[in-house]
């Protein structure tokens, strides 16, 4: 049945996640200021603390696992983009594996934090056209990989990465397979930490491959397939962005909540009422332009609430899911930019955390497929059109 | 519990009302909306829908099926994806009726709502908009002063739906520091009912100006009675049903100019395989979903009986913009085509630009 009300269960665990995330935002600006330094896997605060709410008894009017996973990650990105109370183990080489590697790879390398190597100087929003290669050596068994990988997150602090190489260059996408490669490995090397507009607190690096050589076991999803063409490689990793894809546009969407809540706070201390019920012309403009980014903000995290429910019914989202991407792609860089015109000086002030969600956020419509590569799939589904027929 | 799943029935309802949609209302649209009438034996055929008296009580002569507003946001939806105009023009005897429900005491229950379940179309109507710039729904200047143990209405109502056809009027007033709604027959000493208004859209929905010269009225008309009627709420209903409207109308425009841009060729091929179209329609896509969520968040509060304003305001907000541009740029996809008064297009954007200034129109 429709329903858009949590649980009372619901609500206690996501004030617990709040007020962590609260506590995670203290750390907030100095990891921001120095760039250099990582933020610990814990805080020191992590022994001592406890949510002041407890958890509640399970109930069947809780809400469905992804659709609290969502909340959950826009609640502890209300916080702050990268600090924890503890660092999330994993990272997206971790998805991809439990998405497409073997029982066996799953158990040998669960335990490791692992980083997704896709793209390169020479590709981003087409990976089709990974030039990293992959050859094997049938002499030795092994796998060795020769290229250069941009932009990796969790690059310098992930214990291995998955990497997308080709092992057949004139096939296209058919040929890219992912390989795991761990740190250590010789021929395989972090050379470079990026320097960024926002989220400066995550490490992005680059990585380079020289005649690295790998076991032949280390192909993602074991190596059976490898001499035919056209197998599920590529799709394979693919899939791993059907639930990455809300959870990316709830990073931002969280972020966007914090700034609307700063610039309300700001509002009311001013003595400003925000009636929803009133007439636009009626509404002082501070106030007016307010609710417009709200009824932004709502419409978006409605998308990410319905992709992940579907995913809780085991439902097709593809579509869905590029839908909450494109949507708080441009909501949450429209919702912190309004809030600074709203704010005024006191938005761009460092004092405040405002100027540093409006960079963290804008990350949002960039990776895991830009808004752009979002349209595109939703609008092949729409039109019945394959990857030839729109690109 | 965050949920999306529809009901069975919901499911049935909504396949019900898209066939006849479909069938009865997309067929007659532009007749209508050129004539500036709708005719009898359409608002019959609407009538026979059952949309008014199966929500009425048994007690009052009617089906006695529970109200859902979020199975009426769907009816809704499916309703405007046919028309917006004949959609709204179907619900108007709900507005009057749902209302009454609501607020009315037990009296003004049993002498209203027998009227509306007869099997002929009949109709009352809700007076809340007032006419000229930087109209306030919450702040009307329609009032009512106290008179002996009744009041004495004055003021100018717009935009009054069906209000050739109605036999009462439900005015939305200032009293006494707050708002309330009065039932006003249309007979009354002192109200006159203008001339068709004639307007950029929704042509085909009859609306009017209702002049209320000191119209004196007993206690009894003041719904809800000694306890009032909270307007609030029944704006609240009004504009998530409007968001409801816009959703519909909104995806019929994108339905129809998917299969028009696969179609239409220019530079050798579909204009929907260059990206400024294509983008265009996944941009279409993604509001349709965002604005029907949004409208069913603010129903299912109203179904719940939990506050809805804030819900129900960010919802008519959005759908007002999002849906005026989709019918825009449905225009844009249809090129010189779409500015001519044979493809529907120019329609829905005359009505989405109407839509967004309503009030108090639509119900759930
Ligand atoms: C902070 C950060 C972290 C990242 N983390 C990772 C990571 O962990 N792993 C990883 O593999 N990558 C990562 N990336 C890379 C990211 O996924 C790419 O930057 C992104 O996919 C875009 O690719 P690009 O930068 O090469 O842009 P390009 O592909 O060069 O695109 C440039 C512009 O052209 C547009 N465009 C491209 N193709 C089309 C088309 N067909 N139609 C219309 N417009 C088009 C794009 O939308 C964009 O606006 C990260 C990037 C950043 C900045």
């Amino acid at each position: 049945m429709i329903d858009f009300n949590l649980s009372e269960n619901d609500e206690k665990i996501l004030a617990g996640v709040r007020e962590e995330a609260l506590l995670c935002r203290k750390y907030a600006r100095h990891y921001d200021e120095n760039e250099h330094e990582f933020p610990p896997d814990e805080l020191p605060e992590a022994s001592s603390w406890k949510p002041s709410v407890k958890r509640g008894e399970p109930s069947p009017e809780d809400s469905s696992m992804p659709v609290m996973s969502m909340l959950g990650i826009m609640g502890r990105h209300w916080g702050d983009y990268s600090v924890r109370l503890r660092q999330d183990r994993g990272g997206l080489g971790n998805a991809a594996l439990s998405a497409s590697g073997t029982p066996e790879q799953k158990t040998r390398w669960g335990g490791e934090v692992l980083a997704m190597a896709i793209t390169e100087p020479g590709c981003g929003s087409d990976p089709s056209r990974v030039q990293t290669s992959a050859v094997l050596d049938e002499e030795t068994d092994e796998w060795i990989l020769n290229g250069e990988k941009i932009f990796v997150t969790t690059g310098c602090r992930s214990t291995g990465v998955v990497v997308w190489a080709t092992v057949d260059k004139t096939a296209g996408r058919a040929g890219i397979k992912s390989f795991l490669i761990m740190k250590g490995t010789p021929g395989f090397e972090v050379v470079h930490k990026e320097k960024k507009l926002g989220i400066r607190a995550d490490d992005t690096a680059t990585l380079v491959l020289r005649d690295c050589r790998i076991p032949r076991d280390q192909l993602l999803g074991g190596d059976e397939t490898v001499k035919q063409k056209g197998s599920g490689g590529f799709r394979g990793v693919m899939k791993t962005f059907n639930m990455t894809r809300p959870a990316v546009a709830a990073m931002g969407l969280g972020i966007a909540e914090a700034a609307l809540d700063f610039t309300r706070e700001q509002l009311e201390e001013a003595g400003f009422e925000i009636d929803y019920a009133a007439a636009t012309a009626s509404l002082p403009a501070p106030v007016a332009k307010f609710i417009e980014l709200e009824a932004l903000f709502e419409a978006s995290k409605l998308t990410v609430l319905r992709a992940a429910w579907l995913a809780g019914e085991a439902r097709p989202n593809n579509m869905e899911s590029s839908v909450t991407k494109a949507h708080a792609g441009t909501a949450v860089r429209r919702i912190t930019q309004g809030c600074i015109d709203i704010l005024g000086p006191m938005g761009i002030s460092r004092e405040h955390l405002l100027e540093k969600w409006l960079r963290d956020c804008r990350i949002t419509d960039i990776y895991e497929g830009t808004g752009q590569i979002q349209r595109l799939i939703i609008a092949r589904g729409l039109l019945d059109y394959t990857r030839a027929e729109l690109k | 519990m965050i949920s999306f799943g529809t009901t069975e029935e919901q499911e049935v309802v909504r396949e019900a009302m898209r066939d006849f949609a479909a069938q009865a209302l997309r067929p007659l649209a532009r007749k209508c909306d050129e004539g500036s009438a709708i005719p009898d034996d359409l608002l019959q055929q609407i009538w026979e829908l059952g949309l008014t008296s199966t929500q009425i009580p048994e007690a009052y002569g009617g089906g006695g099926e529970e109200r859902s507003p979020v199975t009426n946001a769907i009816v809704l939806e499916e309703l405007a994806h046919g028309d917006a105009a004949l959609a709204i023009a179907g619900v108007v005897p709900s507005l009057f009726a749902n209302a009454v429900l609501d607020f009315g005491t037990d009296a003004q229950k049993q002498a209203l709502l027998p009227a509306f379940c007869g099997e002929r179309f009949h109709t009352a109507s809700l007076a809340v908009v007032e006419p000229g710039a930087f109209f306030d729904a919450s702040r009307p200047r329609t009032v009512a002063e106290p008179k002996g143990d009744g009041f004495v209405l004055s003021g100018t109502k717009t935009l009054v739906p069906l209000a050739d056809r109605a036999s009462h009027f439900l005015v939305v007033a200032r009293n006494n520091g707050g708002v309330d709604a009065f039932v006003v027959p249309r007979d009354a000493q002192g109200l006159s009912i203008g001339e068709a208004e004639k307007n950029l859209g929704l042509r085909a929905l009859h609306t009017a100006t209702l002049e209320l010269e000191r119209v004196e009225v007993g206690p009894e008309a003041r719904l809800g009675g000694e306890a009032g009627c909270d307007v609030r709420r029944l704006l609240d209903g009004s504009r998530t049903a409007l968001a409801a409207v816009m959703t519909g109308l909104s995806r019929a425009v994108l339905e129809y100019c998917v299969p028009y841009a696969k179609d239409r060729e220019a530079f050798d091929e579909p204009i929907a395989r260059k990206q400024a179209i294509a983008f265009m329609l996944a941009d279409m896509h993604i509001e349709v979903e965002a604005m029907r969520w949004l409208t069913w968040q603010a129903a299912s509060h109203l179904e719940k009986c939990r506050d809805a304003s804030r819900a129900a305001g960010l919802a008519r907000s959005y759908a007002a913009e999002k849906s005026l541009w989709i019918a825009d740029n449905g225009i844009q996809v249809l090129g010189g085509h779409g500015y001519i008064r044979e493809h529907p297009v120019e329609l829905w954007f005359r009505s989405a630009r109407t839509l967004g200034v309503l009030e108090g129109t639509v119900t759930l």
